[in-house]
């Protein structure tokens, strides 16, 4: 029942019990705050703080306060959006596709990584709302019966596909990481001690007491919203390419876009993640459920895709040239050596070059090494849409209205605040929310803590042979 | 009506499993049994049959995608026609997106609202676990006393010799 893999490393170690994942996993909830996570909130409410002053004068004085101009009407705001966006990619292919592929080292990550993608999502989703310059009237994109006679938005557009997309995709992934939430949430019901804490997590966790039925119906929902998610996660980075690639704009009018947008947030995602997980198994000892393995596991998921971007922005170049298209091979000649070369080779450098270290397992295994390849990917990212969306712009078919693009400090302000909204948003998590999904980890437990358990020989030596009921165990096998 | 009931705790699941089927041989009705996580091949030893929250989800699904083509066809089609880039009114490939995802929209919270309705999961201040050690790291073997009826001793024996760590009553005010 309990095989110990020769090859595969454990996916829990240090010999955990049920008990000590409750216990591992319910400190950060039950105990005050530490410093280190309270310095962190400050930080992050500075951050907030200056995400509100510039919200703030981007309603008052209107959208003149960014640096926009009427040739490069998109720049800081949709770079902005895409890159949140990509970001939360990441979130729902571990919870979702790596549910599907059945890759259990997924279960301690997993939590965290969704609720980042929420997060990420609704800093992505300012950018779009505050560029509308009244976001009062937001909800004119939704097609709803209204005094002009019944004039409906436009089905055609794709800016009215991503509002569909991405709150599809908000909705669904937090229901999903709801569901995932409700029988930890029970756990930590169970153990509360205070009267608000009892009553908060018993209203959270639904009434759930974990009957087998209930976690028979709970499986069936997970493995079909993680059917749903799957193809919707790849729908929402391809119609925001399509925010492009339906246009005629030279750079952006290419059919390579879905799938290269849809690699580059997977790639962002996971960089984000190993950002994140680095810090969060160090300010709260995870590191027998984050181990190595799940760094490595993820960084090869980072050259996988960190490759197929790379593949993707030469191929855009040879395209462009193959074509025989002027406009598009001056875009691209003006990407790579016009004003904007320092953008282009950033994006290069961060995104092609640096991932490519982690075919050296040293450098995968190596947690420091990780945590700065993943924030060069994570710039490298921002620039690749920064690139893709100003240069394009920039410089089009009509010289005369050629110009440039520079940011104000109220655009550096909204940006530099969206960090410090998920930042803030991030640590109210930690502290108050499981941040390690601890039913599934307590699922995978037997088949994967390399330590046998105590129970394993007792129930052999009762009944004889080993009935085959823990369908965990083919793993191991491998 | 107050109900009783007799509790074995496991804390092996394994034990559990070759238990429950052990005790369900020997006649006993099991009420329920609560983990702190899906312990597979629970469904086959208890009995329980296929969820079929997948089939509500299809047919969810299904309805987004007739409401969400209806709605565009409708709106752009019929109520309201404009010419959009020199394309027909009604041009469906640019209406998959939105359908798609209404689809998917649909399909998710149809089954979650179900799965919550015939789960009884509701928020609720005050929960009745019958053992609070079952969400944290032990197994919990439910089974109803009935009045008379249940040999108390014979069962304590039973769930005992298949491994249980504990064996406790509980008496449930409904």
């Amino acid at each position: 029942m309990q095989h110990v893999s020769p090859i595969r490393e454990p996916l829990v170690t240090g010999g955990k019990t049920y008990h000590d994942i409750t216990e591992d996993v319910c400190r950060q909830v039950e105990a005050k705050p530490n410093a280190r996570w309270a310095a962190a909130l400050a930080v992050a409410l500075v951050g907030l703080a200056i995400f509100l002053y510039s919200v703030y004068r981007t309603l008052w004085y209107g959208i003149g306060e960014w640096g926009l101009n009427k040739t490069v009407g998109w720049a800081w705001d949709i770079t902005n959006f895409v890159w949140w966006v990509g970001i939360g990619h990441a979130g729902t292919l571990i919870s979702a596709i790596l549910l599907l592929f059945r890759q259990k080292w997924r279960t301690s990550i997993n939590r965290a990584a969704e609720a980042m993608t929420i997060f990420a999502v609704i800093c992505a989703a300012m950018f779009p709302v505050l560029h509308m310059g009244r976001p009062w009237l937001a909800y004119w994109v939704l097609p709803l019966p209204n005094t002009f006679g019944s004039l409906w938005v436009n089905f055609n557009s794709p800016l009215l596909w991503d509002v569909f997309a991405i709150s599809t995709y908000f909705s669904v992934s937090l229901v999903f990481w709801y569901i995932g939430l409700i029988p930890d949430f029970a756990t930590i019901r169970d153990r509360a001690t205070g009267p608000i804490a009892r009553r908060a997590y018993s209203a959270l966790s639904m009434g759930w007491t974990g009957s087998a039925k209930a976690w028979s119906r709970y499986e069936t929902v997970s493995l079909i919203l993680a059917g749903l998610a799957t193809p919707l996660v790849l729908s929402v980075h391809t119609i925001v390419s399509m925010d492009f690639a339906t246009s005629v704009i030279p750079g952006w009018h290419t059919t390579i876009f879905p799938p290269y947008f849809v690699a580059g947030a997977i790639f962002s995602g996971f960089a984000m993640v190993l950002t994140l997980m680095i810090i969060t198994r160090k300010t709260f000892h995870l590191e027998h459920y984050i181990t190595l393995e799940h760094v490595e596991s993820m960084n090869k998921v980072i050259i996988l895709t960190g490759s197929i971007v790379g593949i993707a922005y030469t191929t855009e170049f040879f395209i462009a040239w193959y074509s025989g298209v002027e406009y598009e091979q001056y875009a691209f000649i003006n990407r790579a050596f016009g004003p904007y070369w320092w953008a282009y080779w950033s994006m290069m450098t961060c995104n092609v070059i640096t991932p490519q270290l982690f075919w050296f397992r040293k450098i995968r295994r190596s947690l420091t090494a990780t945590f700065i390849i993943s924030i060069f990917v994570n710039i490298g990212m921002w620039f690749e849409r920064f690139v893709i969306i100003v240069t394009s712009l920039h410089r089009d078919y009509l010289p005369s209205s050629w110009a440039m693009f520079s940011p104000t400090i109220i655009d550096i302000g909204i940006y530099v605040g969206t960090i410090g909204l998920f930042f803030t948003l991030f640590l109210l998590f930690c502290k108050f929310f499981p941040v390690v999904n601890m039913a599934e980890v307590k699922a995978i437990l037997k088949s994967s803590s390399g330590v046998k358990h105590h129970h394993s020989s007792h129930a052999k030596s009762m009944h004889g042979t080993a009935p085959e009921s823990n369908t965990n165990t083919h793993h191991s096998n491998e | 009506m107050n109900k009783k009931f007799v509790l074995g705790i496991y804390d092996d699941e394994d034990v559990l499993l070759e238990a429950i089927e052990n005790v369900r041989a020997a006649g006993t009705k099991i009420y329920d049994v609560f983990s702190p996580y899906p312990v597979h091949g629970i469904d086959d030893v208890l009995g329980i049959k296929r969820s079929r929250l997948p089939i509500v989800a299809f047919f969810c699904g299904l309805f987004g995608t007739s409401f969400a083509l209806w709605m565009q066809i409708w709106m752009l089609g019929f109520d309201w026609p404009m010419i959009i880039g020199g394309k027909p009114h009604i041009s469906i490939p640019a209406f998959i997106p939105v359908t798609f995802e209404l689809t998917v929209l649909c399909a998710a919270f149809g089954m979650v609202i179900t799965f919550f309705i015939v789960s009884r999961l509701k928020p609720s201040f005050k929960v009745n676990v019958f053992d609070k050690r079952s969400t944290d790291d032990k197994f919990v073997m439910a089974i109803e006393v009935k009045e008379g009826v249940t040999d108390m001793d014979a069962l304590n024996n039973l769930l005992r010799t298949n491994g249980a760590i504990e064996v406790n009553e509980k008496e449930v005010i409904k």
